[in-house]
């Protein structure tokens, strides 16, 4: 039996952000969840490997754990409803505000506590929200056995995996030990989706655990938030902060305009000097 | 926690001359440590590496600690974790800064967790608040939110930065810079990855990520055949053309030129966006660009709301326009 622990997170559905306009803030209450884009792909890639190996009748047995609000638990029936075989939520108020150093804390002391023999660890490179591409690397840190980042190819031989990757221009092929982790990156494994009423099936026959932090061991007095290293002290939102210029009419004097106002910096840009508006040539 | 205020950099130096990474950082270090006092000091582990070492030197580093040594050659996640960690703790600096290559983010979240400490990903500002913390500054939502972000206890403060970020200094062959070399612990673990092969292979279109002009056109240029010009704006004023999904799809122009969260982060002085909506799968990718002029039917498109000018017009005939008005005022 070759056991595969996925780690999938719930995200706020990005194409449909609620914004303040006013504060220029997102309603992150208000947001809808789906799965992480990113811990899709881990997922599939775990998928791919059991119908692999289930071709050459070989056993694999995928959990796929999440930590999130209550709300995450959607996201484990989705993946047990496209063929994962187990799935655990992890939830408690203390966990909440965790910063990735407490993320992959959490996730790791689940892995020791309940799922200490398995073999491959996935995740996805880079979530669509927080974007840190940290949790991968440090619960591999956290729990001591290799990893690789942005894999795109995964093939299992006996107590290892061989992949491929581009990273910062290099096309590599490489041998890793397992246990080990790997985060598979985002151009690799297109996930399929799954229909709604497969989803609900799972909502109606599959029973999701629960574990907080009691359950875990942590501390009482275990919090989160006051116990990340680090502290975000603002958010905002950039793209609010720009005044913008409207110009509309005819072509000809929009395009003069443009060149008048802003030729300096097209031409800074171009690296070549454009000849300016004749009133300003005439000063 | 009587660690010194030193600013450390690791000396990411593969693909040199295409990644000044370790040499923005540096600037910026620089920049750093007038504000807070100690030095800045980079790390270079690697075999036969003391060109990098004058290089960092040149570039604004007081120290260099470094690490020459024949089991050094391949770059390795877990030698390198390793030894900034061993070197840390010896040397306790106050604040530890690694480019967001990818070989970074593999590396920086292993080396805060070793130590204890946090991490901000891929800021793309560094700053010093009243307190002499180190103030990250990086997105999320891509690109749609940025995040302020602090370490106010654990030393070091670590974080990643985005290339392309901070602009470097002048390579300077008279500076001077104290040399310290170190052997190679004895007790380096046994590897569990082995590097098969690898390739040096870049990515096809890296100029449309490098251009300082970057031209993008959406499915509102309305044909293949119009979608041409923007080949020919691109080439009379030094920029690249990117393009949206539906144009990739049309097969307009080839995959590699898609610009968005499936495809290239582009980060231009001026971006000229011809008849796009604005999808956030599509405008996480563009909010780097210093300057953006966005041509649409619709005023009210996100594209136009996110330009710092809107042209409200026919996409294809601004398209003419500027290249009309750019010969013209390129002729003399
Ligand atoms: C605006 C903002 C900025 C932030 N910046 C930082 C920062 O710079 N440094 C920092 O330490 N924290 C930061 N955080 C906190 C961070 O979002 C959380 O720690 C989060 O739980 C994990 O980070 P991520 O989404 O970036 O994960 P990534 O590291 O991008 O995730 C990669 C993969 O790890 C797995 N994974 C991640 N989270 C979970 C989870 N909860 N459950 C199961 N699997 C998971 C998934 O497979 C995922 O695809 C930030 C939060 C916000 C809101
Ligand atoms: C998972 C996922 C990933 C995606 N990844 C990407 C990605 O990486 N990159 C990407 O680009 N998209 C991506 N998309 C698609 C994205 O959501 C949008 O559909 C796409 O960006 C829209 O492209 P567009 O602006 O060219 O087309 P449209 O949305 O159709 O917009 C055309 C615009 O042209 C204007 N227009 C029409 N005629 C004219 C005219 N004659 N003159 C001037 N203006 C005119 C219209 O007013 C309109 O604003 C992704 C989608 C999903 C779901």
């Amino acid at each position: 039996m070759f056991k595969i622990i996925v780690c999938i997170k719930q995200v706020p559905m990005v194409s449909e952000l609620p914004w303040d306009s006013k504060t220029g803030t997102l309603k992150r209450e208000l947001a809808q969840g789906m799965m992480d884009p990113a811990s899709r792909r881990a997922l599939e890639a775990a998928l791919r490997i059991k119908e692999d190996r289930a071709g050459e009748d070989q056993e694999t047995h995928i959990t796929v754990i999440s930590m999130g609000p209550e709300m995450a638990r959607e996201i484990l029936y989705e993946a047990k409803a496209l063929g994962a075989d187990n799935g655990v939520l992890l939830s408690d108020r203390k966990m909440a505000g965790a910063d990735t150093f407490l993320t992959s804390f959490i996730l790791a002391e689940y892995i020791k506590k309940e799922s200490p023999d398995f073999d491959l660890l996935l995740c996805g490179s880079q979530t669509s929200d927080s974007e840190t591409a940290q949790v991968g690397p440090q619960l591999a840190g956290e729990l001591l056995i290799p990893a690789m980042g942005y894999v795109q190819s995964i093939e299992l031989d006996d107590g290892m995996v061989r992949v491929q990757r581009h990273v910062d221009d290099f096309m590599e092929l490489l041998e890793m030990d397992l246990p080990g982790l790997l985060t598979i990156d985002q151009g690799a494994y297109s996930p399929r989706y799954v229909a709604l009423e497969g989803i609900e099936r799972a909502f109606h026959t599959d029973d999701i655990r629960t574990v907080n932090a009691g359950d875990l061991g942590l501390d009482r007095d275990f919090n989160a938030l006051k116990d990340s290293p680090t502290r975000i002290i603002d958010v905002y939102s950039p793209a609010t902060r720009k005044e913008n210029q409207v110009l509309k009419g005819a072509v000809k004097k929009v395009v003069g305009q443009l060149f008048d106002e802003y030729g300096k910096i097209i031409s800074g840009a171009m690296g070549k000097d454009l000849k300016t508006h004749d009133h300003e040539g005439a000063k | 926690m009587t660690g010194t205020k030193d600013i450390w950099v690791l000396g990411d130096y593969r693909n040199y001359f295409h990644s000044r990474v370790t040499l923005q950082i540096l600037a910026r270090a620089a920049g750093l440590s007038a504000k807070t006092g100690g030095r800045v000091c980079a790390l270079v582990f690697g075999d036969h590496v003391d060109e990098y070492v004058n290089e960092y030197i040149a570039h604004g580093a007081e120290t260099v600690y470094v690490i020459d040594d024949p089991a050094l050659k391949d770059y390795s996640v877990e030698n390198y974790s390793f030894l900034m960690t061993r070197l840390v703790k010896e040397f306790k600096p106050e604040t530890l800064l690694v480019g967001a290559t990818r070989f970074g983010q593999e590396i920086a979240p292993r080396v805060a967790k070793y130590l204890k400490t946090g991490l901000t990903a891929d800021c793309i500002d560094l700053d010093i608040d009243a307190k002499g913390r180190l103030v990250q500054i990086a997105p999320s939502f891509g690109g749609n939110l940025i995040a302020k972000i602090i370490t106010p206890e654990k030393r070091p403060q670590m974080a990643t930065i985005r290339p392309g970020t901070f602009q470097e200094l002048k390579h300077d062959n008279d500076a001077e810079g104290e040399v310290i070399r170190l052997p190679l612990p004895s007790d380096l673990p046994a590897k569990k990855i082995r590097c098969i092969r690898s390739e040096y292979k870049p990515s096809r279109n890296r100029k449309l990520e490098e251009a300082d002009i970057v031209i993008i056109g959406g499915r509102g240029m309305g044909s293949k055949r119009k979608f041409k010009k923007l080949f020919e704006l691109a080439e009379l004023v030094n920029g690249e053309v990117g393009a949206t999904r539906p144009v990739v799809y049309a097969d307009w122009i080839s995959h590699d030129a898609l610009v968005g969260q499936a495809g290239k982060h582009v980060k231009p002085r001026v971006l000229f966006s011809f008849g796009v909506s604005g999808a956030i799968q599509h405008t996480a990718a563009v909010t780097d660009a210093d300057f953006i002029v966005a041509i649409n039917k619709n005023p009210n498109a996100t594209m136009m709301k996110m330009a710092d000018v809107a042209i409200m017009a026919d996409a294809n005939q601004v398209c003419s326009g500027i290249i009309r008005a750019v010969k013209e005022k390129i002729r003399d």
